[in-house]
């Protein structure tokens, strides 16, 4: 038995040294930046991750995931930090927040409240990054005729017939189901906020319903535009930007568009907290946010960054005035307040 | 069997209607995997047939990216390590099951092959939790610990199957010649077994080679294996690069299967069980 | 035997059942040893955190954590009537201590699983009980000033409910079940209603893939089992290779098959079979589809082994006899085969309700599965008390259905090719 128990040892132990000399587990390692994958990840990599590295010489890792606040709740709640810097929505900036999951920002370190525009300073935790949008867009090689101009086209299945695509969630729907029906886009949240609303706008998407396909990561309206599986779907602006710089022959429609703010937080108990603000600053100097902008349509935070964009490039940003036509800003109050009943009533809807 | 000659003509009907229908089956489990073979070569952006021409430039993108060749490396460290354990583990656990009775044997018994079983969604939650809070979350060694215990069951399963067939007189005879437990074992018994062992490990291997769930709930980028990264690429970037990968992935899959395959006639023919 | 030691033997005074009886019993420990480590092993990254994670669903921290001394106050409370005042006083300052130590969000959470509108609820009396300068003379009254909401049972229930150590209410509300105000249980409103409907879809799809499997499988296994084994052999490794391939692989492979412009439409349209390309993916027909393929392996391989050894000659003497083929096939083979038949089904159904990759990337929202909830709880809502609800009732059909298979079947006569 002697030999068998050495045997085992050495293999124990020699898959045990595999596991634990493989580079970097979490104590000294590098910043982590967490973004939303695909093409906008790809122009932050560009603006943002590449050009920091090299000024300041440290590693930058970056993964990509879709919104979900439970890894930033476990690593918070096992005090073992692995990510330092997320890029969150507004909604999910403000619970995060509260439930303390968040660092608080020290604006001195970043600039000050004042070089922003007045909305990136979102509740106490995030630093505005961009100004997104969620637009109609279509294929036109595919609808070669003439194209839909508003929600209340993508509804009409009789002239554009085919699937369409939505994302996966009560926010935007409802919003974008009310814009169809012709709700005027000031009155969405009043509209919303009466129960009569709600029903109004999951009657309204259950009109669509049998023509409906969800999609839940930014990459996919793009794909499926492509690959003829829907022929209009909403998307993020800056997917569809990319999408046409790569030779597509895609269409938004800035009628109707459906405009937020996204925001960097520093994950409560990040051993990087320094690096991180560091980074945030990097990321917020105009020069870099035009050099994002221009590589992916989004709007910039900082006040100055407007003026340092291209005026060709600035005519796809969310924030353009002939964009913001008929446009609605996403009311993050309103979500933070109706979030967690509205997406479970939307699953049960969804799932029927 | 073959058609009997005196064999009516409905005989006949029935007997090519389901060579057929079995033809059929096995076309369509073989089929829609060899798809994304050629697919890897197109020259295109999308991931459509026909292609518009063929090259090699989603291999060239793999092996330039840094995070698929990252992955690559990562899911052979999990998955050569997690093959290390879970055939040390699983082939002491296999020979003690069959060595003797003893209590609870039955409940251990299930309990080993639990984690075949169990959904991988649970398990991957359950691990998540217990890691993050252990600090075993985003680590290398938590993901070859998480796969060694999603992959013990098929080599105590393939090694128990090998043990059955052996006769256990031998080792009585090998100790009565004077020869120690540990000269049993590697003179008499593990020569005889080491095709199940073998093919165990191959079970382990490909265990933790194809694995996501888990992956995707303990692994941080740093610890993304080719199928976690995969996962990413169907919803980020639906690029050929996959295709090019799943193509190389299906070639270790097929020999890893071959070897399996041939260790195991190699086993039946030793044991005489050839029909 | 060697004469020296039988003459050892009877010095030891010890009979030959002793002897045997003391080497049996060090051959068990020995092979309990043996055993061991995998068990151990098995027992921290396997069975533990899964126990815990089954914990989560009775667990109930968030209120005793936050609010304690409202937690406290308010279990003498019979609920008949509005709570006292120490109870309302008890409320003011954990919500002022919460809010100072920014958890107050965390206990809104909590409470508002229950009720809709408590996360608000709680928010804002919290800033304002944070705001008041002065003690005032009734905390009752100030508070229900502050918002009626406070002034109801319903609310007040929901608290003492949710300041318990233990909650039935994940468990409950992954059956469609809540507690009214009375404590009596309740289904929930028809428009909440989820997860019943979620167990029944997943145990119906797990039970029509299961007979797609069986039936594509049986004849490939039974033509498996009576072909030449050279022949057999190989076409093996064409059954074995899905099983072998990454799940991954063959759910792209499946997309690049059945997509809009895949290869399926692009064959019919050639055909002229269609007008319009058809929606193959992303519906319930995609996964069956994606599903039968993942677990037909499953099937073929217990079928085939208990398949190999059925003898010929049964069938061939019932038809000698004068049976009709068919019949001979339906009244003699088939039920030779039944112990092939319930292995691979229940084996096949016990891994397809666990399904989780396959119906998330080839599946609409119609065709999720328990599996998709219980990741969705985790991740996108952070409800883990849910997700570890729905993870009960999912595991217990697996453990349930698992140990019909190892009573009736035995986990050790599984193979794997």
């Amino acid at each position: 038995m002697k030999r068998i128990s050495i045997l085992v040892a050495i293999i124990v132990g020699v898959a045990l040294l595999a596991g634990i000399t493989v580079p970097a587990d979490s104590d000294a390692r590098e910043l982590t930046i967490v973004s939303w994958g695909g093409a906008y990840q790809e122009a932050q990599r560009k603006a943002y991750f590449d050009p920091f590295m090299k000024k300041t010489g440290k590693k930058i890792l970056d993964e990509s995931y879709n919104g979900e606040m439970a890894k930033i709740k476990a690593m918070v709640e096992a005090k073992n930090v692995t990510w330092d810097l997320v890029q969150v929505e507004a909604p999910e900036l403000i619970n995060a927040c509260e439930e303390g999951l968040l660092e608080i920002i020290d604006w001195s370190r970043v600039g000050g409240k004042g070089s922003f525009i007045p909305a990136a300073a979102m509740g106490e935790c995030g630093v505005g990054s961009i100004v997104w949008a969620f637009v109609l867009a279509y294929d036109a090689g595919k609808i070669t005729g003439e194209g839909p101009k508003s929600w209340a086209d993508f509804w009409n299945v009789k002239k554009w017939p085919g699937k369409r695509a939505l994302r996966k969630s009560a926010k935007p729907a409802l919003e974008t189901a009310l814009l169809a029906d012709g709700v005027p886009a000031a009155d969405i949240y009043k509209m919303l906020s009466t129960s009569a609303g709600i029903d109004r706008a999951f009657k309204k998407l259950d009109e669509l319903k049998p023509n409906l396909q969800w999609w839940e990561a930014g990459a996919q309206p793009p794909q499926w535009l492509a690959a003829g599986d829907v022929v209009m779907t909403s998307a993020y602006n800056g997917r569809i930007s990319a999408a046409v710089k790569e030779g597509r022959n895609f269409k938004i429609v800035w009628n109707g568009q459906l405009y937020a703010l996204d925001s960097w937080v520093i994950v409560k108990g990040s051993p990087n907290i320094d690096l991180a603000y560091e980074f945030i600053q990097f990321a917020s100097q105009p020069q870099n946010q035009a050099i994002s902008a221009a590589a992916i349509p989004y709007g910039p935070t900082h006040i100055k960054a407007v003026a340092e964009v291209d005026p060709k490039i600035a005519r796809d940003l969310p924030t353009h005035p002939d964009n913001l036509n008929g446009s609605v800003l996403l009311n993050t109050e309103w979500w933070v307040e109706h979030q967690a009943e509205l997406n479970e009533r939307f699953n049960v809807w969804a799932s029927k | 069997m073959a058609l009997n000659v005196y064999a009516s003509p409905l005989e006949k009907i029935w007997y090519y209607l389901i060579r057929v229908f079995c033809v059929l089956v096995l076309i369509g489990l073989v089929l829609p995997i060899m798809v994304i073979i050629p697919i890897s070569f197109t020259s295109d952006t999308m991931l459509t047939y026909p292609m518009p021409g063929v090259s090699l430039r989603w291999f060239k993108e793999f092996f330039s990216s840094v995070m698929w060749t990252l992955s690559m490396k990562n899911s052979f460290i999990i998955a050569g390590a997690t093959t290390a354990l879970a055939t040390a583990l699983g082939t002491l656990s296999a020979i003690g099951l069959t060595m003797a009775n003893f209590p609870f044997k039955g409940i251990i018994t299930g309990i080993m092959i639990m984690p075949m079983v169990v959904p991988i969604v649970i398990t991957a939650v359950g691990i998540y939790f217990f890691f993050a809070w252990t600090g075993l979350a985003g680590t290398h060694l938590g993901m070859i610990l998480a796969h060694t215990a999603l992959a013990t069951p098929f080599v105590v399963i393939t090694v128990t199957a090998t043990l059955q067939g052996f006769n256990r007189n031998q080792i009585r005879a090998g100790a009565s010649l004077g020869a120690s437990p540990g000269r049993v074992f590697f003179k008499v018994t593990l020569p005889q077994i080491l095709p199940g062992v073998i093919s165990g490990a191959l079970f382990a291997f490909v265990t933790s080679f194809d694995e996501v769930v888990v992956a995707l709930f303990i692994a941080g980028s740093e610890q993304y294996t080719l199928p976690r990264q995969m996962f990413a690429g169907i919803r980020e970037k639906y690029n050929p690069t996959i295709a090019a990968v799943a193509a190389m992935m299906i070639v270790v899959s097929v020999a890893l299967l071959v070897s399996v395959e041939l260790l195991r006639r190699r086993n039946e023919r030793l044991r005489g069980i050839t029909q | 035997m060697n004469p020296s030691y039988q003459k050892l033997d009877a010095a030891e005074g010890l009979s030959l059942k002793v002897r045997l009886r003391r080497a049996e019993r060090k051959r068990k420990i020995k092979a309990a040893g043996l055993v061991a480590p995998l068990f151990f092993f098995l027992l921290t990254t396997f069975i533990i955190p899964i126990l815990m994670l089954l914990y989560r669903a009775i667990d109930n921290p968030e209120i005793m954590a936050v609010m304690p001394r409202t937690a406290q106050a308010i279990q003498k409370w019979d609920g008949a009537a509005l709570p006292d005042e120490p109870v309302f006083a008890a409320l003011a300052d954990d919500l002022r201590q919460a809010r100072k130590d920014r958890t107050v969000g965390m206990a809104g959470k909590r409470l508002n699983y229950d009720i809709t509108g408590f996360r608000t609820l709680v928010l804002n009396t919290a800033r304002k009980v944070s705001r008041m300068k002065t003690e005032p003379a009734s905390y009752r009254e100030k508070i229900i000033g502050m918002d009626k909401r406070w002034g109801e049972l319903l609310y007040w229930s929901a608290v003492k409910r949710a300041a318990a150590p233990f909650t039935d209410f994940y468990i409950l509300s992954a059956l469609d079940l809540k507690r009214d105000s009375g404590g009596h249980i309740v289904r929930v409103p028809a428009e909440r209603a989820l997860y019943l409907k979620v167990l029944f879809r997943t145990l119906w799809m797990s039970l029509i893939v299961t007979l797609c499997c069986l039936i594509l499988g049986y004849p490939v296994a039974w033509l498996l089992a009576t072909l030449p084994v050279r022949i057999s052999n190989l076409l093996m490794i064409l059954v074995l290779l899905p099983f072998w391939t990454s799940l991954l692989v063959r759910t792209a492979s499946w997309i690049i098959v059945l997509q809009k412009e895949g290869i399926i439409n692009e064959i019919l349209t050639r055909l002229n079979l269609t007008s319009a390309p058809l929606q193959l993916v992303f519906n319930r027909f995609g996964v069956y589809v994606a599903m039968t393929h993942i677990l037909l392996p499953f099937m073929i391989l217990p079928l085939y082994s208990v398949m190999k050894n059925i003898s010929p000659s049964y069938m061939r003497a019932a038809v000698s006899l004068g049976a009709n083929p068919v019949v001979a096939f339906w009244k003699v083979y088939v039920p030779q085969s039944l112990p092939g038949i319930s292995a691979g089904c229940l084996l096949v159904y016990i891994l397809a309700i666990g399904y989780y990759i396959t119906p998330a990337l080839i599946g609409g929202p119609k065709d999720q599965m328990l599996s998709y909830f219980i990741a969705f709880f985790t991740n996108n809502t952070i409800n883990w008390g849910m997700a570890s609800g729905l993870a009960v009732l999912l595991l217990g059909a697996t453990i349930l259905l698992y140990t019909v298979f190892n009573r009736f079947i035995g986990i050790d006569r599984l193979r794997m090719g």
